[in-house]
């Protein structure tokens, strides 16, 4: 079956398309050429409205462990949003930790057809994958978290070569079936069951001797040295401590060139200046990233109200946990591999700090200039639920919406910005650079987030409304491979993505030291800690998808 | 999840029917007889060694066909007011089944071991805990307090395991390990260590339980005490727990919510978790709750990320509404509020349902035996025997895959209550 979509405004920076009348035609899921014999089976008008390709959330937490706990530790806030079965949707909650089911419709009824889930925990990655598996229609994958493992780090500390250590990066890209590798708190949640606090770059483990600049190092080099397209995913050191500013500056500039990603980087962008002892880094880190063209970022932005955050860094989340709303919260040691926290939190726009995270994440939008080394996400649901991006939008492409927001909040808050001054707005090619090329690209996905003939048909078709909080809402259209999920904001169909990985080769005689490593301490055998294809195909409707390395990669 | 079996020799074969899931079962297969050749105890020989019997299904103990009776039970929930999906003893798929027809037939949804399983989930969703996995323990313990748990019982192989390894990662001392019982005393001597120490142990009554608890985390919080005893303790002895606790690199506190059966034991359990935060402000210690054989942690997991809540949730609203009271399955059979139980045990011969006028289906292990013949029964495959599936551990972070071992042609759990649901 050939469809037509006539007529539409494309923007497709994947191409440098901006804003240009093209007619675009799917057959088997795919984005094919103008038929030569003219032949259309279905034409759809929609001349006038605004084409991009599906939106990619390259940092979300969908699904795994620390997830579950918020949702099962919540049921308060699920009491808010209840969400009905229809004839089509299985029903669910949603807001700060909706059910999988929820999260793949809403996703998708936003123009959304991909979610990565950034914090896999090795030993945990069944777990996340099955939730995947029960999301709906969106695309999705996962980063393998390594950095606190002990397997690693003891590695580390007989100074293993690098070859040995990219060999065990591959194999657990392989066996846990992700696409990337992320790093949270490097060698911070190893030391914290240390009892160790706090963790800055060049400290060091007290039982391994290893500091987190070196498992960066150590790390990113593997992932380049793989030809793993993504960049490491990095969660730096000292998250939301006052003044940690400097150390992401040091961690830029000690990554030595290698491409890194910084998440969340609003929660690293932190100075001590002013009564509070608690300013922006904003310009600095902006500046930095703006130099160092090695370095991709996305921001985390907060937004006001109810969320839960839910992180790998349990040593900063034990630290975090007095200030839980409501008042409990989780913190976990977990199998010699990493751990995790869950402390729920109210963002108040009448408390000065959160009005000034507020502030640092537009800053920091408003002041990186190349949107394909930023990216739109909220750190769901850290900063914000991802239902919140409409708004995000519109707050980046409305200057005068943005400054009236600005003028409600903290007033001491408001003197220490200067992001009244700023007049940069988003443009849509910019949008669709940051939630669809640029996405895509950093990812590695070299049939998504754009819409060149040969592409997966992933597109997203809306009305162009000067409320842009309005328009992202609620496409007209969505398309995920080529089948009409949307239509006039409401789910018409439910469809199954792919879970996207990679397969970067590894020399199989790294079996031999992790299989005695699994037998001597672990309470699992390497083979059953190994994830099958067959496990993520699962009753039928998943599905694999190798994305291919870059050129080059070696072991 | 290989899906070929045949008669032989089976390695690393995860066990379902004991929560902390060992996976180093070495099985035997001949035709439908299993037998565990290594590393079994009481709980895994059971659980795998159960012989087969049934093998087709029964309306009112006639014998019928699959689809016969898929297509009766399609119509009993139907007409059903108020259906209550009860047992839940089954794998990840089945779970996943079991939701998807809670939610198409407005179900209430429970487990047949919710009453433990909520000592810890009403304390999650009060005010948390800090907790740890069996690996961290297997490296890390050096003072394990086990409070009201006779674990050995449950757990036969948790000791010999998590606690006693021949080395740790850190070059800890294992025979130095500390092991105190305060409460229940040990059945048996898991417990001790290779060289011969024993444990030491603290008796009290269950019920005294809740106030011995109360004056450990004062004295933990170096709060003075008046009394000299408590639950006929010496408040000396607590205090030299206390100690031990705030001195150890890694204190683990452990429990069962099977066992600690007293009246509002939840309370305990908050009282313990709410004391290993405070510990945590200048030392390391983490709770260790074990529980979650024959998919209770699974069933949890599944229905947490499908609806937002864990057990006890209804769907009579056509969307969940989660009451850890009101929607006690036990506590709805007992009002006569449920007229259509479907009761699912594919683990356990004895996990049969309870005694109800409600219109009872059951999906069970082979075997089972009813006091009440019920409307409808099939016997369904057991996960990890029959057919390929996934069960998590008691931490609910690790979940590992369940292999099939034999041939027996039992459906699972997953293929009757997703025709079932077809059938709607």
């Amino acid at each position: 079956m050939l469809t037509k979509l006539t007529g539409g405004r494309v923007i497709d920076p994947e191409h440098g398309i901006n804003d240009v009348v093209r007619d675009i035609y799917i057959r088997d899921g795919r984005i094919v050429d103008a038929p030569s014999d003219g032949k259309i089976d279905e034409e759809i008008d929609v001349r006038g409205k605004i084409i991009m390709s599906g939106a990619i959330d390259m940092h979300t937490h969908i699904g795994g462990g620390k997830v579950n706990i918020a949702r099962t530790m919540l049921p308060e806030d699920h009491a808010e949003s209840l969400i009905e079965r229809t004839e089509l949707m299985r029903s669910g909650c949603g807001h700060a930790a909706p059910s999988t089911l929820t999260t793949g419709y809403r996703y998708a009824e936003m123009g959304y057809t991909a979610g990565f889930e950034p914090a896999v925990l090795p030993i945990n990655a069944r777990q996340a994958h099955m939730e995947m598996h029960d999301t709906p229609i969106i695309d999705k994958g996962g980063y393998a978290m390594l950095g606190s493992d002990d397997f690693l780090l003891r590695m580390m500390a007989a100074n293993a070569d690098q070859d040995a250590i990219n060999n065990y990066v591959a194999w657990i890209l392989t066996h846990t079936q992700a696409l990337g590798l992320k790093v949270v708190n490097p060698g911070g949640i190893n030391a914290f069951k240390f009892n160790q606090r706090k963790l800055d770059l060049d400290e060091k483990n007290t039982f391994y001797d290893v500091s987190p600049r070196e498992i960066l190092q150590r790390l990113s080099r593997a992932v380049t040295e793989l030809g793993v397209p993504h960049p490491l995913h990095v969660h730096g050191c000292n998250l939301g401590v006052p003044g940690n500013k400097d150390t992401t500056l040091d961690t830029i500039q000690g990554i030595e060139g290698l491409p890194m990603h910084l998440t969340h980087i609003q929660f690293h962008s932190y100075g001590t200046e002013g009564d509070f002892k608690f300013s922006s880094g904003a310009a600095e880190i902006a500046e930095a990233i703006n130099r160092n063209k090695n370095i991709t970022v996305d921001v985390g932005q907060i937004l006001f109200g109810q969320t839960v955050t839910a992180s790998g860094d349990n040593m900063r989340q034990f630290a975090g946990a007095p200030h839980a709303h409501p008042n409990k919260w989780v913190c976990m040691d977990i199998e010699c591999d990493a751990g995790c926290g869950v402390v729920p939190f109210k963002y108040k726009d009448q408390s000065f700090v959160n009005a000034l995270q507020w502030m640092i994440g537009l800053e920091t939008f408003l002041m990186v200039d190349d949107p394909w080394r930023i990216f739109l996400t909220t750190d769901h649901p850290n900063g914000a639920p991802f239902t919140s991006y409409p708004h995000l939008i519109k707050l980046l492409m409305d200057k005068s919406f943005r400054n009236d927001m600005l003028s409600t909040l903290h007033p001491e808050a408001q003197k220490a910005t200067h992001l009244a001054s700023i007049d940069r707005e988003y443009s849509l090619y910019d949008i669709a650079t940051m939630t669809r090329a640029g996405a895509a690209r950093l990812l590695g996905l070299a049939d998504r987030g754009h819409l060149g003939v040969g592409a997966a048909a992933d597109i997203t078709v809306y009305s162009d409304q000067p409320d842009r909080e309005k328009m992202f809402s609620s496409p007209d259209y969505v398309f995920k491979d080529g089948n009409m999920v949307v239509k006039n904001g409401e789910l018409v169909k439910i469809s199954w993505g792919t879970t996207h990985v990679v397969k970067p080769n590894y020399d199989a005689s790294i079996e031999k030291s992790l299989k005695s490593y699994f037998d001597k301490y672990h309470t699992v055998k390497m083979g059953n800690f190994k994830i099958s294809d067959d496990e993520i195909v699962d009753d039928g409707r998943g599905s694999l998808t190798v994305q291919p390395l870059k050129q080059g990669g070696k072991l | 999840m290989t899906d070929k079996q045949s008669d032989g020799i089976y390695h690393d074969v995860a066990s379902p029917f004991c929560g902390i899931a060992s996976d180093d079962l070495v099985v035997e297969v001949h035709g439908n007889t299993v037998t565990v050749k290594e590393n079994g105890d009481p709980v895994t020989r059971h659980g795998f060694e159960t012989p087969l019997t049934d093998l087709s299904p029964r309306i009112k103990g006639k014998e019928v066909s699959l689809d016969e009776a898929v297509s009766h039970i399609a119509g009993l929930l139907k007409n059903s007011k108020q259906p209550l999906i009860g047992g839940m003893g089954t794998d990840l798929n089945g779970a996943r089944a079991a939701m998807a027809l809670a939610d198409i037939s407005r179900a209430t949804i429970d487990s047949q071991f919710s009453d433990a399983a909520f000592r810890n989930i009403l304390v999650l969703q009060d005010s948390g805990y800090m907790t740890t996995t069996l690996t961290e323990v297997r490296n890390r313990v050096d003072v394990l307090l086990v409070v009201g748990t006779d674990i050995e019982s449950s757990f036969p192989r948790f000791f010999e395991r998590v606690i006693w390894p021949k080395e740790s990662m850190f070059d800890q001392d294992v025979e130095s390990r500390e092991i105190i019982y305060l409460g229940k005393k040990p059945s048996g001597d898991a417990s001790t260590s290779p060289g011969g120490r024993k444990a030491e142990v603290i008796e009290c009554d269950d019920a005294d339980l809740p106030e011995v608890i109360s004056v450990l985390r004062a004295l933990s919080n170096e709060r003075q005490i008046q009394a000299e005893t408590v639950g006929g303790i010496a408040v000396s002895k607590l205090n030299e727990i206390a100690e031990k606790l705030h001195t150890a690199d890694y204190g683990v506190i452990a429990w069962s919510g099977t066992q600690l059966n007293h009246d509002h034991a939840e309370v305990t359990i908050q009282n313990i978790c709410e004391m290993i935060k405070e510990i945590n402000e200048s030392v390391r210690c983490n709770g260790l709750p074990l529980g979650g054989k024959e998919g209770d942690t699974t069933v949890n997991a599944v229905s947490s990320w499908q609806s937002g809540y864990p057990m006890r949730t209804s769907f009579s609203r056509n969307m969940p509404d989660y009451d850890p009271y009101m929607n006690r399955g036990q506590r709805m059979l007992d009002e006569g509020e449920v007229d259509v139980l479907l009761w699912v045990s594919s683990f356990n011969t004895e996990g049969t349902p309870p005694k109800t006028d409600a219109t009872t289906i059951v999906l069970g292990r082979s075997g089972m035996t009813f006091e009440q013949e019920p409307e409808v029964f099939i016997p369904v495959g057991v996960p990890g025997i029959d057919h390929i599936g996934r069960t998590f551990r008691c931490d609910s972070v690790v979940s590992v895959p369940l292999k099939k071992l034999r041939d027996s042609g039992l459906p699972s759990t997953y293929d009757v209550l997703t025709a079932v649901e077809q059938a709607l």
